[in-house]
């Protein structure tokens, strides 16, 4: 196999000759497994365990393969790679998801083993993006270059992947472990609705450590993420979460698929119990066999290489000149553009919410753009948020208009991230055999129908989140809006929440009152957000607001009419 | 209107949606379906179609599913069996009903 | 039943005495726990060796306090997807000190077959058909581990950043 190294410029971790081993026998595991599964020797029962932790799901149409990308990090090779996968064998186009992968909606098993030999050609695989093991851990969009940020959460992220990948002992949980990690003020990874939350931190003498908070997820019955312990050292980061899946393992249920997350348990034992049980395990474990040695973060760390930035004026003529020129650019940087650690730098979210469109779907042709503008703007490389955008996260200032140019010519200069267009949406029942009821339809006459990007400008920050059904793959609990599809004998229907919040504020949405129609339902949305402007105080934001006036205007302007 | 049924797999080795046309003979568009009136036959059916798909390795995830008929043409009761047989609603341009 | 010891089918010293039935007393036998509960005073002064088959809910904690009295402790995989029997596998191993044989029995697969190497299983019991190739492979298809475990305290990966490597 003819091996390139990523570029060493990008803040992607770089594979080594040991690495790839690895990757490559997977595949090889894989080819076999699936010559098992054909032949007969693997029963469907037995294989499908397999395949989900290859990523590979049966689905309405065809097969799915969620292809991982590591806490939303990507080459521009990778990304190109994925293009080329996406044209030969899928239907030109992928799907970006809520955990930062990517998924292919038609794909067949038979070729699979390949597509993973060539994903391993770029450093890439489809590893535990199912199955009931520890799944990809997502973390900051933003890290790496964010201006608030206090640790970068790439290195322990890509730590965890490592330790969790092939676990002897925690790859047969009773159900998905799902981590997320933050490393700076504010919460962009919603890590209170993981089944483990990190939150990477400094003391006083500038030490790493950790804040876990366990037990958070969303679906049938959501819960918030407790804080389970205020201060994990650096060198036990590790012995603290094995200690957890150890006693998740052994008391975890297993007897009601509904009641087998880790958040029942929390619920169950209670926080004080199983937190007391975990520090008894953690007791037992700390020690040298488990201890996170500097030298392990700091060579991870090295991996990363990372870019080496100019020495650039904070501010930047041209791109003042150019905000004044043209309003349209001006309105996407104000909206889509965030400010960087280095002087001179941005961060420039790449929305794929176009008005109409099927949230977070790019073509091949898209994909490769995106790929060549972040070599020629951004170090060689591309992040996924979890809301299903792109992000080009080292751009020069001056820069910003070549490159918005650019990205208008392809349709992917929508100026809507964070704003009402920018929806979160599962595939639902398009291509999903989980779900109850469509969720992209309805994503995209929300989007139309608030297509004027100055009217969502003036209607400010306002998430909304649509799931097909209560698995809430598309977090409709967190969101400012949440909309989840329900089946009625047949008919799909929607049942609107309010007051969602992803944040580490966290907080479960309000249902509004009796599920509405697909029509209805963009009918309520506008309601509820006229009701919004109506009752906002200067620069309150929707939650702020609904705190202050209660439910109550919301719902009787929505049922108005019933 | 009376109630037909149809029985479907997804095909193992590439995942396309499938139909019994005639025992162990499956077919990948539902209008050469086979259509049972008479629910005992359909489970009959399906039970000899399960044994077969799964002794052949050929397909999983294999059930019965209500239609009725529509100008002539078999139509899906369920949303969902709409869109496995037709392909997804908002990309009309692919699956099944894109060769139609 | 086939043994499976070091990826290779074993002929097997064991009998399995279902719950009621006489208990050989000149040969090696694996009773249910349960049963060396009930009767253990039974099994006083028994010279062949004598084993136990513990059901997956069963967890280390609860027969430590025995683990002399067993040569071979037989953990039960009612679906393979239940895991619980690795950490109870590791606990024996690492909490208890415990030397003799551990056997993963019931439901399990080649495929899991290295996870139960790396938490300390020495063997496990294959169903009739098994294909002795897969079982062989599944010992050497991965060579790369990110984790210590009972098999190799120092793996390849993630760890090796620490010698240097």
């Amino acid at each position: 196999m003819n091996h390139i190294a990523p570029g060493r410029n990008a803040g992607v971790y770089n594979y080594d000759e040991i690495d790839r081993r690895f990757v490559s026998e997977r595949v090889e595991q894989f080819r076999a497994q699936v010559a098992r599964r054909l032949s007969g020797e693997l029963t469907e029962e037995e294989f499908k365990p397999l395949r989900l932790m290859n990523g590979l799901y049966l689905q309405l149409h065809a097969y799915m393969l969620r292809i991982a990308v590591p806490y939303g990090v990507l080459t521009s090779r990778q990304m190109r790679k994925l293009a080329e996968i996406g044209r030969k064998y899928d239907k030109g186009y992928g799907h970006f998801t809520t955990r930062q992968n990517l998924q292919f909606n038609w794909i067949k098993l038979e070729e699979t083993p390949e597509i993973l030999n060539e994903l391993a050609e770029v450093d890439m695989h489809a590893l535990q993006t199912s199955g009931n093991c520890v799944r990809n851990v997502t973390t900051d969009q933003f890290v790496g270059a964010a201006k608030d940020e206090v640790v970068d959460g790439r290195v322990y992220a890509e730590i965890l992947r490592q330790w969790t990948t092939l676990h002897p002992e925690f790859t047969y949980l009773p159900r998905k472990f799902k981590i997320a990690i933050m490393g700076s003020e504010k919460d962009r990874a919603a890590i209170r609705i993981h089944d483990v939350g990190v939150f990477a931190k400094r003391n006083d003498k500038g030490e790493i450590g950790f804040a876990f908070y366990a037990g958070g997820g969303l679906g049938r019955s959501p819960f918030i993420g407790k804080l389970i312990r205020e201060w994990v050292p650096e060198e036990d980061f590790v012995a603290y979460l094995e200690a957890i899946l150890r006693v998740y393992n052994q008391y975890g249920r297993r007897d009601n698929i509904y009641k087998a997350r880790i958040k029942i348990l929390v619920h169950e034992l209670g926080q004080e119990k199983f937190t007391a049980e975990v520090e008894e395990e953690f007791a037992r474990l700390r020690g040298p066999k488990y201890r996170l040695a500097p030298e392990i973060v700091a060579e991870i760390r090295r991996r990363f290489g990372g870019p080496s930035f100019e020495d650039l004026p904070p501010v930047s003529a041209a791109l003042e000149q150019a905000k004044a020129a043209n309003e349209a650019f001006a309105r996407w940087v104000a909206v889509n553009v965030t400010e960087h650690k280095a002087p001179g730098y941005a961060v420039a979210t790449v929305s794929l919410k176009p008005a109409g469109g099927i949230p977070g779907d790019a073509t091949s042709e898209q994909m490769e753009l995106v790929a060549a503008l972040a070599d020629q703007y951004s170090f060689g490389e591309i992040r996924v948020s979890h809301a299903q955008n792109l992000v080009l996260a080292h751009v020069k200032q001056d820069d910003l208009f070549a490159l918005w140019t650019a990205l208008e010519g392809a349709g992917l200069g929508t100026a809507n991230v964070g704003l009402i267009g920018d929806i979160i949406a599962c595939p639902g029942l398009d291509y999903c055999a989980l779900a109850n009821a469509r969720s992209i339809p309805l994503a995209q006459a929300i989007s139309e129908r608030f297509a004027d990007p100055a009217r969502q400008q003036l209607i400010g920050e306002l998430g909304i989140k649509i799931s097909g059904c209560i698995n809430a793959c598309g977090h409709h609990h967190v969101g400012a809006i949440g909309i989840l599809g329900v089946d009625k004998k047949g008919v799909e229907f929607y049942q609107i929440t309010i007051g969602g919040d992803p944040t580490l504020t966290t907080a479960i949405g309000d249902i509004l009152g009796p599920a509405v129609t697909e029509h209805e339902a963009v009918d309520a949305i506008e309601a509820i957000v006229e009701v919004y402007l109506a009752n906002r105080h200067d620069g309150e934001s929707f939650l702020a607001t609904l705190k202050r006036v209660g439910h109550g205007p919301f719902k009787e302007r929505v049922y108005a009419a019933h | 209107m009376a109630l037909l049924k149809a029985i479907t797999a997804n095909r193992l080795r590439d995942g396309e949606v499938v139909f019994l046309k005639a025992e162990g003979v499956w077919v990948e568009r539902l209008d050469e379906a086979a259509l049972f009136e008479d629910a005992a036959v359909a489970d009959t059916a399906l039970a000899a179609a399960k044994a077969q798909a799964e002794r052949d390795q050929y397909g999983v995830d294999i059930y019965a599913f209500d239609l009725t008929l529509k100008d002539g043409r078999p139509d899906p009761v369920k949303a969902r069996e709409r869109i496995r047989a037709l392909g997804p609603s908002v990309r009309t341009d692919l699956g099944k009903q894109a060769a139609a | 039943m086939p043994l499976i010891k070091d990826g290779c089918i074993v002929e097997d010293d064991w009998t399995h005495v279902p719950d009621g039935e006489a208990v050989p007393a000149d040969r090696p036998a694996i009773i249910s726990f349960e049963r060396f509960q009930a009767e253990r005073a039974t099994f006083e002064g028994r010279n062949a060796a004598l084993g136990v088959r513990v059901k997956s809910g069963t967890l280390a904690p609860a027969i430590a306090a025995d683990l002399e009295r067993f040569a071979l402790i037989a953990i039960e995989f009612p679906k393979f997807r239940d895991g619980r029997g690795f950490s109870t596998a590791r606990e024996l191993r690492e909490r208890y000190g415990y030397e003799g044989e551990i056997r993963a029995v019931g439901h399990f697969i080649p495929d899991q077959y290295q996870f139960a190497v790396r938490t300390g299983f020495t063997s496990a019991e294959a169903p009739a058909n098994a294909n002795p190739e897969s079982w062989a492979r599944a010992l050497t298809e991965i060579t790369v581990a990110f984790q210590p475990s009972l098999d190799d305290p120092q793996p390849l990966s993630l760890l090796r950043r620490r010698l240097g490597a």
